[in-house]
């Protein structure tokens, strides 16, 4: 009549701190609310419709505000007025943070190669994931969310410090 | 940030000075930013608030965090390939733009658009007309704290781009309607998938207007807040549910029928107080209206039966694909059509619809050559936008997110 036999029966998991980290980050990742153009129309498809419901995932909850938030999902035509707008964002985001660029336009410019737009928003941020489309049906959206989540999951405890 | 742009910073700060009261310099009043990233702006909005105390004093937009220089590089495109800029310009009302920009190089180039095309570009855009309003409603309601709606207005629009998605395989940027009529013709299932939906929103848009029409917190945030009366709404030229809130009656599907509106019955809603409440329920009302458009347009494509769908004329559209096969002529025809272009003659065209927000003009320039010299657009949102500062004056700062969810702009329709 040990201890062990008491703790088997409340089910004892083992797994690595590293993991058990990455699981948390991947079960809460909150993207920040914030659209720029038709990409936003379809993020919203994806986070609102209950055809798509992104809350499966654990991210249904939008943050206005940067400082709250894990992730940026750059969805739209970036433009030059925008990117230090943008930036900005970014930098009053707290760490760790993931960045999504969501639609052509943000990857890479789009159909628009013109005075006006920024050619990818890999010019101002780093970027973890593109997802392509023009706009990303939500599930590639989806879909570019779960590459994110596995990248995450293999994450190492010595990046951190 | 560099030395640079901070002198530029600066120099903007000081243009902006007039635009605020003396009282703003002394400090008695407050001048507070909001956006460009602001939950409650619909885009990348910036609002430069002066308040005194709560009450708003002056409110300035600042636009152009969207400007994508569409106008500017559809003048190297063709007449034809400019068509998928269109999609892009104001993103709730795709077809619309498609359609406005369609009637301008039709006007233009002086072709007729065969009826079937026509009754199949009405359904279109009474249903994408839904699909906008859909958002509106949701967006507004949300702002305005019935958050719940958001997700009912969401859901009921993925069945519009699920029909979308059927006859052009894409959700939102369809182009579907190209120079001349259609790209090709509906498919079958279309007619069962839209009378599926008929019959389905009415029950919904009950429930909806059950959620805020008689909810007191929802009138105590738009009754009497943001008005604006007729002559004014015109002279700041307000079109569409704006207008009509404010108890105008000017419709351009009536006024200047296109596209064989005239031969459809339908009423334009109108509003008399002209406050965000007015302007809500006018909007409520035309989804009704539009859902009846649609109505009788399927009735009469039923009728109707199969047909051409783009115009014989051959200049404007390119060969079917069964002439390509057999018929040499008709692949060289088809190669210059899509790396040449069509010349069109030299002239200017105005052509005025009725965009879910207003008056959607395209104003297009042929100097001859293939493509076009100069193409603008007259977008309602960009226009509408201007009264914010007239109906939010001496309001409370949180009723700005009303007055600009009810004049339901675009950023995209705004900075293009
Ligand atoms: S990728 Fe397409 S849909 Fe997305 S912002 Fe750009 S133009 Fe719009």
């Amino acid at each position: 009549m040990g201890l062990e036999q008491k703790l088997g029966n409340l089910g004892v998991v083992t797994t690595t701190l590293e993991q058990a980290v990455n699981w948390g980050r991947t079960g809460s990742m909150w993207p920040m609310l914030f659209g720029l153009a038709c990409c936003a129309i379809e993020m919203i498809s994806t986070i609102g419709a209950p055809q798509n419901d992104l809350s499966r995932f654990g991210m249904e909850l939008m943050r206005a505000s940067p400082r709250q938030s894990d992730l940026m999902i750059v969805a739209g035509r970036v433009t030059r007025k925008m990117a230090p707008v943008l930036r900005r964002l970014y930098d009053q985001m707290p760490d760790p943070k993931w960045v999504v660029a969501m639609g052509d336009c943000a990857s890479c410019g789009g159909i628009f190669n013109n005075y006006a737009i920024v050619q990818g928003v890999d010019e101002v941020v780093p970027v973890d994931v593109y997802v392509a489309g023009c706009p990303p049906r939500p599930e590639a959206l989806i879909h570019g969310l779960l590459t994110l989540h596995a990248k995450v999951k293999q994450e190492k405890l010595v990046k951190w410090a | 940030m560099t030395a640079q742009d901070t002198q530029l910073l600066e120099a903007t700060i000081d243009e902006l000075k007039h635009l605020f009261s003396p009282r703003a310099q002394t400090g008695e009043t407050m001048v507070l930013n909001m956006g460009p990233q602001h939950p409650s702006t619909h885009g990348v909005l910036r609002l430069i608030v002066e308040l005194d105390g709560e009450i708003i004093v002056n409110a300035v937009p600042d636009i152009g965090y969207l400007h994508t220089g569409i106008e500017k590089n559809m003048e190297a495109k063709t007449f034809t390939k400019a068509l998928v800029m269109t999609d892009r310009l104001d993103y709730l009302n795709n077809m619309g733009n498609n359609l406005a920009y369609c009637l301008a190089v039709e006007k233009l180039m002086g072709v007729e658009v065969p009826e079937r095309a026509q009754v199949i570009r009405v359904i279109l855009a009474e249903l994408q007309r839904i699909a906008s309003h859909l958002v509106w409603l949701g967006t507004h309601a949300n702002d305005l704290a019935v958050q719940s709606m958001l997700f009912y207005c969401v859901r009921d629009r993925e069945y519009i781009l699920n029909i979308f998605e059927l006859i052009a395989g894409q959700r939102m940027m369809t182009s579907f309607m190209r120079p001349g009529g259609l790209w090709r013709d509906v498919p079958a299932g279309f007619e069962e998938a839209v009378r599926a939906f008929l019959d389905y929103l009415p029950a919904r848009l009950d429930d909806y207007e059950r959620l805020t029409k008689n909810n007191p917190i929802w009138l105590d945030r738009t009754k009497g807040i943001g008005v604006i009366d007729g002559p004014t709404a015109l002279a700041m030229g307000l079109t569409g549910g704006s207008l009509r809130g404010s108890g105008v009656n000017w419709d351009i599907r009536k006024a200047m029928p296109y596209s064989g509106y005239e031969q459809y019955q339908f009423d334009v809603p109108l509003g008399s107080a002209g406050d965000v409440y007015d302007r809500y329920w006018v909007r409520m009302l035309e989804l009704r209206q539009s859902l009846r458009l649609v109505d009788q347009a399927l009735a009469k494509l039923k009728r109707l039966g199969p047909g051409p769908v783009i115009t014989a004329d051959r200049k404007v559209a390119p060969p079917p694909r069964a002439e390509i096969g057999v018929s040499m002529e008709a692949l060289i025809h088809h190669f210059k059509f899509w790396t040449e272009g069509f010349p069109a003659p030299a002239g200017e065209v105005y052509v005025a619809t009725e965009s879910p927000r207003g008056e959607l003009g395209v104003f297009l320039r042929g100097n001859g050559g293939p493509k076009p010299h100069r193409v603008h657009f007259r977008t309602p949102s960009f226009i509408n936008l201007q009264s914010t500062s007239l109906m939010s004056k001496d309001h409370y700062i949180a009723d700005v997110v009303a007055i600009v969810g009810s004049i339901d702009i675009v950023l995209g329709d705004v900075d293009r």
